[in-house]
């Protein structure tokens, strides 16, 4: 099994993402260019961080018209797992496999730092290695998450269980807490921390180790 | 084929905060300019394309404004289309 992580001109996360996915946690990987179109053999595929086409026009707007998301996105409705990490999921949003968008922090600030966040993992399958209700703590660098709904979405996304990841102190002035959505498949995940920066024993905390060794149990899709 | 110009002014819905917004009206209360009660920024976009006709250019540019140059999630956009102008 093989996992896709795109790379965008601009994307930054793309080697952190790998390094934590072979050298941490002992899975292949293949990095997609932006223009590529064949997912033969992924069993996922990820967006990472980073500023993909400079944040042009609004973050993740240009992205979502690479050819490779076309594919994505296909891949992600016939049940393959896609994850979108900050600059990933504001793609995600863009393309809207997930509701709502990633605005402006609330007090202007691009905020590096870790914080705690609580789990509600329900169906989402990136998040079963996690107990409902469990804290962990994640780096998040980001000028842009603070996410963005209205209230009947909102509420939708309450009643669906798809706020899988909340900060236990909202940085940014997210609706709702909001650090990360699942789709109701369960198989879409977006968030704005980013896991792939505490899974090295070098690097600080572990806490994101779980979330891409769900990886290890999923078949191509 | 004419030539049509257009603007496209992009700007954030009522409902969504506007951090920029908000920081830029605390600084011009510094400049000495007072009494603003609303700042809100936005983008404008100026675009010259070629189109058979206007109603084929003002279809090409509302799929561009609705679908590329505003997120509607967040994001209102009006457009206003001048035809036939030499750039």
């Amino acid at each position: 099994m093989t996992i896709g992580i795109v790379v965008f001109p601009g994307s930054n996360c793309d080697r952190d993402l790998r390094w934590a996915l072979e050298g941490c946690l002992d899975l292949s990987t293949r990095f997609l260019w932006h223009e590529d179109t064949d997912l033969t053999g992924l069993s996922a595929v990820v967006l990472p961080g980073g500023f993909s086409y400079g944040d042009y026009l609004r973050c993740g707007a240009i992205a979502r018209f690479a050819p490779v998301l076309e594919q994505v996105r296909r891949f992600a409705e016939h049940g393959g797992k896609v994850l979108g990490i900050c600059n990933g999921f504001q793609v995600l949003t863009e393309m809207g496999l997930l509701p709502g968008a990633l605005t402006r922090n609330q007090h202007l600030h691009f905020i590096c730092d870790t914080v705690e966040l609580q789990v509600s993992p329900g169906t989402c399958s990136w998040l079963q290695g996690y107990s409902s209700g469990q804290r962990i703590a994640l780096p998040i660098a980001h000028g842009e998450g603070r996410f963005h709904c209205d209230p009947a979405t909102l509420a939708e996304l309450e009643q669906h269980g798809q706020i899988v990841l909340r900060y236990g102190r909202n940085p940014n002035g997210s609706v709702g807490d909001i650090a990360g959505l699942c789709n109701r498949s369960g198989n879409v995940l977006g968030l704005m921390p980013h896991p792939e920066r505490a899974c090295d024993p070098a690097t600080g905390g572990l806490d994101g180790r779980a979330l891409l060794a769900s990886l290890r149990a999923s078949v191509p899709a | 084929m004419p030539i049509f110009r257009a603007r496209v002014q992009v700007s954030l819905r009522p409902s969504v905060l506007d951090p920029a917004g908000e920081a830029t009206r605390a600084a011009a209360g510094r400049l000495g300019v007072t009494g603003i009660s609303t700042l809100r920024i936005g983008r404008l976009v100026e675009v010259e394309l070629e189109a058979p006709d206007r109603q084929t250019a003002q279809n090409q540019l509302e799929l561009l404004s609705d679908r590329l140059l505003a997120n509607p999630v967040i994001e209102d956009w009006q457009l206003t289309l001048r035809e036939g102008e030499q750039p």
